[in-house]
């Protein structure tokens, strides 16, 4: 732990560039806020382009690709400077980093700036974990279960499972829950949800009577749209829990001990 | 040529233009190393022969294994069948073993395999126990390799209920394909190759394991240990 | 036996609709698939390993069908060398011809069939009983499907929505002298007998193929029950039917994808029988088929195969592990997707053997979650193919700047207008930033106009309610807060 702070010390205030998205933007402002944060106490400079929009995943997902491009394309040119561009959404986070190339596939001009934000771009909890190696030790220390839920495309293309798991455990007090079938989809996926709604219906069902089988406290995810689709289905079901993002239970816990720290 | 061969024929020319049209690489992509890929699969504990391997897979599979010797088997054979109350044993006229069988197993109870399927059918229906050599077996998997044919027909190890078959410990090899480049089949095949691994089963009455579905019930392997000259 | 259930394509949404509402069928399907994705993670508990063995099968498949004419040429030259008379069929209808005309030629009355998906894409069964010839399933779990005029629901475990209830019930209504008992293994000792009367007396007997190897003319089966066995060494003639896409180069390649086939489809390292047939009975031998046939089959394949986006589709060895791990299909069950091949599968090779308008509901059915291509064994991208899919049905040939040549059944019937223009809409307020800012900002003060109506999402989800203060107006606040 203290080589690692040792090594973050050397880095003069690294500055990332933060990709809210759409959903955070018009539906869960808590978790951008908080996830912009937790970022900053770790010692990085948070940039947010103000054209910023959508990643263009519905469209794309849906078979409107050439939709999505345009709108990708209006925003290839808001992130300048060689700085890591931070997602904290998983499957938004997996669209620029794996798909918005293959969108301008037959655009060399727009193909390589695309490839320059793909490459650049990486999972908030990824970032924490493994850039920032955001130190919690000092964290509120109270005993909390917490089951994680982690989107789909992100788990399988960018590994953030470990990465969201590795942060809970370094989180003093928090004991990690896995629910049964950890490895399912929660039924949101995007137009799926809409098209199919019975079928998608059933799976988010599952999922959350999963997650309440854990017994946990708390659920916690990186991905808002599998967070919507969850909270608003316990809100129909009229059942007080909601999920929220991995950002607000961290800031939550630092926030905490800063009150504790202060009344010792 | 008859009406259903020229529609044939023109349903060839059809595929076929349009497989042509379609853009692709006729030289091939090239496959990776295959036995390297395998080679995860069939690592075994160390410390263990080729024949502890085969054995236990094979038991695995609900192989019944008995392990024996070149003067031993036909004594362990008729104890089987004695224990198995089998009364009619079939067995290839042309086998290798055709005259081990004709010196060891009662006239009575030996059926000899002589006669064309169709004029065989009722018999070897209702027989108990068919018995065959085999080619060799896989070690990996537990699996008999066996070459049916003129010696030994097909349904010899697959319609009566009990599957005797005779394996020599020399002839088992590693894995599948260690078997396939040794036969050296991609040159010549014969009619009909088969591994058989265990007795016939099925999971299809709600994922319940049933043996003898539609071939033997019970497999027993006479392996063989220490032949030498006399065994194959 | 009854006459099979007619396929409702078009009833998707009912089908998956009363499949969700069948406790009885989603616990089946719950705990069988359940079952199989563990079974296959003990076969492949090195994640490494497991890569490395699936990029060979995945080669063995792509080089296979890059070479897939040449290698067409070559079996054919081997199999008819062999004395194998293969057939060429385009559609399900000139299959059917063949098989007629072979099952007339031989006077054939009844035949016998191993497990064979072709066959059942070409509904086999129905065609030739439409001609009083009687072709009899018996692998068992299609035995009992066939008896009570069902179809299978999977493409390995084709019984896999019956209980052994259901099972001794069709059993004891439609075979003679047959008790009824809940004990399994007699449920099996029943059918096995009352089908072992059917392989002693069948001229015919039908098989699909897993592969055929161009260097060898071989065909290569694999199978557990021996039903396979039996319909390619008693009858006197074989016939075997698979489409063209089956074919490998080297007898050798079989080693990997027969590996990789039974881990993934059932968990099991191996399966009783691999049988590889090549050409009939030789000079000397007395049994095994005096005759056979290939079928070799395209009913669409031709058309995924024509573009290469398209191509991977075909790399499938039809193990089902998509299937299984399938959030959706484990939920509906496979004959609520009304097609021969359900499942992650079903919805990329349905579009190409039906129409993308005949199977428009498929590609959607699927919350793209991965699962499919993570498991599948030979590297095909499922989830991208379902896209690939999505946009084809949503955009002619015109729209898409397709080769018309390349143009897919279908192609563009499945865009509806209102669709169209609502992605138009999109497009146009996020991709320009303006816009976008006022729409977030006019969605957070309006938020009390939020309609609680909102279409299949507030069928089970509170509706979606744009929170007061946006993100941006948040961000604000914070940055004045701290000057």
């Amino acid at each position: 732990m203290s080589a690692a702070a040792g090594t973050a010390m050397h880095r003069s205030a690294p500055n990332v560039y933060f990709f809210a998205t759409c959903v955070i933007d018009m539906f869960a402002p808590d978790a951008g806020i908080d996830a912009i944060d937790v970022l900053e106490r770790s010692g990085v400079t948070v940039h947010v382009p103000l054209r910023q929009t959508c990643c263009g995943q519905p469209a794309y997902t849906t078979g409107f690709p050439e939709e999505a491009a345009k709108v990708a394309a209006a925003q290839l040119d808001l992130f300048p400077e060689p700085w890591p561009i931070v997602v904290p959404s998983g499957s938004c986070c997996g669209m620029l980093k794996h798909h918005w190339p293959k969108l301008f596939a037959n655009d060399p001009l727009r193909l390589a700036k695309a490839e320059g934000i793909a490459a650049r771009t990486i999972e908030f909890t990824d970032y924490l974990l493994n850039v920032a190696d955001l130190n919690l030790a000092h964290a509120r220390r109270s005993p909390l279960r917490v089951a994680l839920h982690t989107a789909c495309s992100a788990r399988r293309e960018m590994g953030t499972l470990e990465c969201g798991r590795a942060l809970l455990q370094r989180l003093p007090g928090v004991e990690l829950v896995v629910q049964a079938h950890e490895f399912e989809c929660c039924g949101f996926g995007g137009t799926f949800s809409v098209k199919h709604p019975e079928i998608s219906a059933a799976m988010t069902s599952d999922k959350l009577d999963a997650i309440r089988a854990t017994g946990c406290d708390a659920m916690v995810s990186a991905d808002c749209g599998c967070l919507l689709s969850l909270n608003l289905m316990l809100e129909k079901r009229r059942e007080p829990q909601r999920g929220r993002h991995i950002a607000s239970l961290i800031r939550e816990r630092l926030d905490a001990s800063a009150g504790e720290g202060a009344g010792r | 040529m008859n009406v259903s061969g020229s529609a044939s024929q023109r349903a060839r020319s059809a595929i076929f233009a349009r497989l042509h049209e379609a853009r692709r690489e006729p030289a091939g992509v090239g496959v990776p190393e295959v036995d390297a890929a395998l080679a995860p699969l069939v690592a075994e504990p160390a410390g263990e022969s080729r024949r502890q391997r085969f054995i236990r897979h094979a038991r695995s599979w609900q192989a019944e294994v008995i392990e024996t010797t070149p003067l031993d088997w036909p004594v362990q054979l008729l104890a089987l069948l004695r224990a198995r109350g089998v009364r009619q044993l079939f067995a290839g006229p042309g086998s290798p073993i055709a005259a081990t069988l004709q010196a060891t197993v009662p006239a009575d109870q030996l059926r000899w395999f002589d006669r064309e399927l169709a004029a065989l059918k009722p018999e070897l229906f209702a027989a108990d126990a068919g018995i065959t050599t085999t080619l060799s077996g896989i070690a990996a998997s537990g699996s008999l390799l066996l070459q049916p044919g003129v010696e030994e027909p097909r349904t010899l190890s697959l319609v009566p209920p009990l599957h005797i078959a005779l394996l020599h410990e020399q002839a088992l090899h590693d894995s599948l394909l260690a078997a396939i480049r040794h036969y050296g089949w991609a040159q010549a095949m014969p009619s009909n190759l088969l591994t058989i691994t265990g007795p016939s089963k099925t999971a299809d009455i709600q994922r319940l394991l049933v043996y003898g579905a539609h071939g033997p019930r019970e497999l027993v392997i006479l392996l063989v240990q220490n032949g030498d000259a006399d065994a194959r | 036996m009854h006459a099979e259930a007619p396929i409702k394509l078009a009833d998707f949404h009912a089908n998956a609709r009363a499949a969700l509402n069948d406790p009885k069928l989603r616990d089946s399907f719950s705990g069988a698939m359940d079952f199989l994705i563990e079974r296959r993670a003990r076969q492949f508990p090195d994640p490494a390993a497991f890569e490395q063995l699936r990029r060979v099968g995945e080669a063995v498949r792509q080089h296979a069908l890059a070479r897939l004419p040449e290698l067409l040429v070559q079996l054919e030259e081997r199999l008819t060398a062999l004395g194998v008379q293969v057939h060429w069929a385009e559609t399900a209808a000139d299959a059917n011809a063949i098989f007629l005309d072979l099952a007339r030629r031989h006077d054939a009355q009844l035949m016998v069939k191993g497990k064979s998906m072709v066959s059942e894409e070409i509904e086999l069964n129905h065609a030739m009983a439409a001609q009083g010839i009687d072709c009899v399933e018996t692998d068992m779990g299609e035995y009992i499907l066939q008896l009570d005029g069902d179809r299978p629901s999977h493409i390995i475990m084709p019984a896999i929505h019956k209980t052994k209830r259901d099972v001794a019930e069709i059993f004891h209504e439609h075979i003679d002298g047959a008790p009824l008992t809940d004990d399994v293994n007699e449920l099996i000792a029943i059918g096995r007998r009352a089908l072992r009367d059917k392989f002693a007396s069948a001229r015919i007997g039908v098989s699909g193929v897993n592969f055929m190897v161009a260097e060898t003319g071989s065909l290569v089966l694999v199978e557990n029950e021996g039903n396979g066995r039996l319909c390619t060494s008693v009858p006197d003639v074989h016939i075997a039917i698979t489409g063209i896409e089956k074919v490998i180069e080297k007898l050798e390649h079989v080693a990997p994808l027969f590996a990789l086939l039974t881990r993934s489809a059932t968990g099991q390292a191996i399966t009783t029988y691999l049988n590889v047939l090549t050409g009939p009975r030789r000079p000397g031998e007395k049994d095994g088929p005096r005759e056979m046939h290939l079928i070799l089959l395209d009913n669409g394949r031709t058309q995924a195969y024509r573009e290469q986006r398209f191509r991977a589709t075909l790399q499938c060895i039809r193990c089902g592990a998509c299937m299984n791990h399938c959030p959706v299909y484990t939920r509906i069950g496979g004959l609520s997707y009304g097609t021969t091949y359900p499942g992650p599968i079903g919805a990329i090779i349905s579009p190409h053997l039906q129409s993308l308008h005949e199977t428009r509901d498929l590609p959607t059915a699927s919350s793209l979650c991965g699962a499919c291509g993570e498991v599948c064994p030979v590297g095909i991208p499922i989830p991208d193919l379902l896209m690939r899919l999505r946009e084809a049905g949503r955009h002619s040939v015109a729209q898409s700047a397709t080769p018309p040549q390349q143009a897919l059944r279908g192609q563009g019937e499945v865009r509806q207008w209102a669709e169209a223009l609502a992605w138009k809409a999109w497009r146009l307020l996020y991709s320009h930033p303006v816009l976008y800012r006022l729409l977030v900002w006019f969605a957070a003060r309006l938020n009390w106009l939020t309609p609680p109506w909102q279409g299949g999402w507030t069928l089970a989800r509170a509706p979606l309610r744009p929170a007061p203060q946006s993100f941006r107006d948040r961000l604000a606040q914070r940055r004045q807060q701290r000057r």
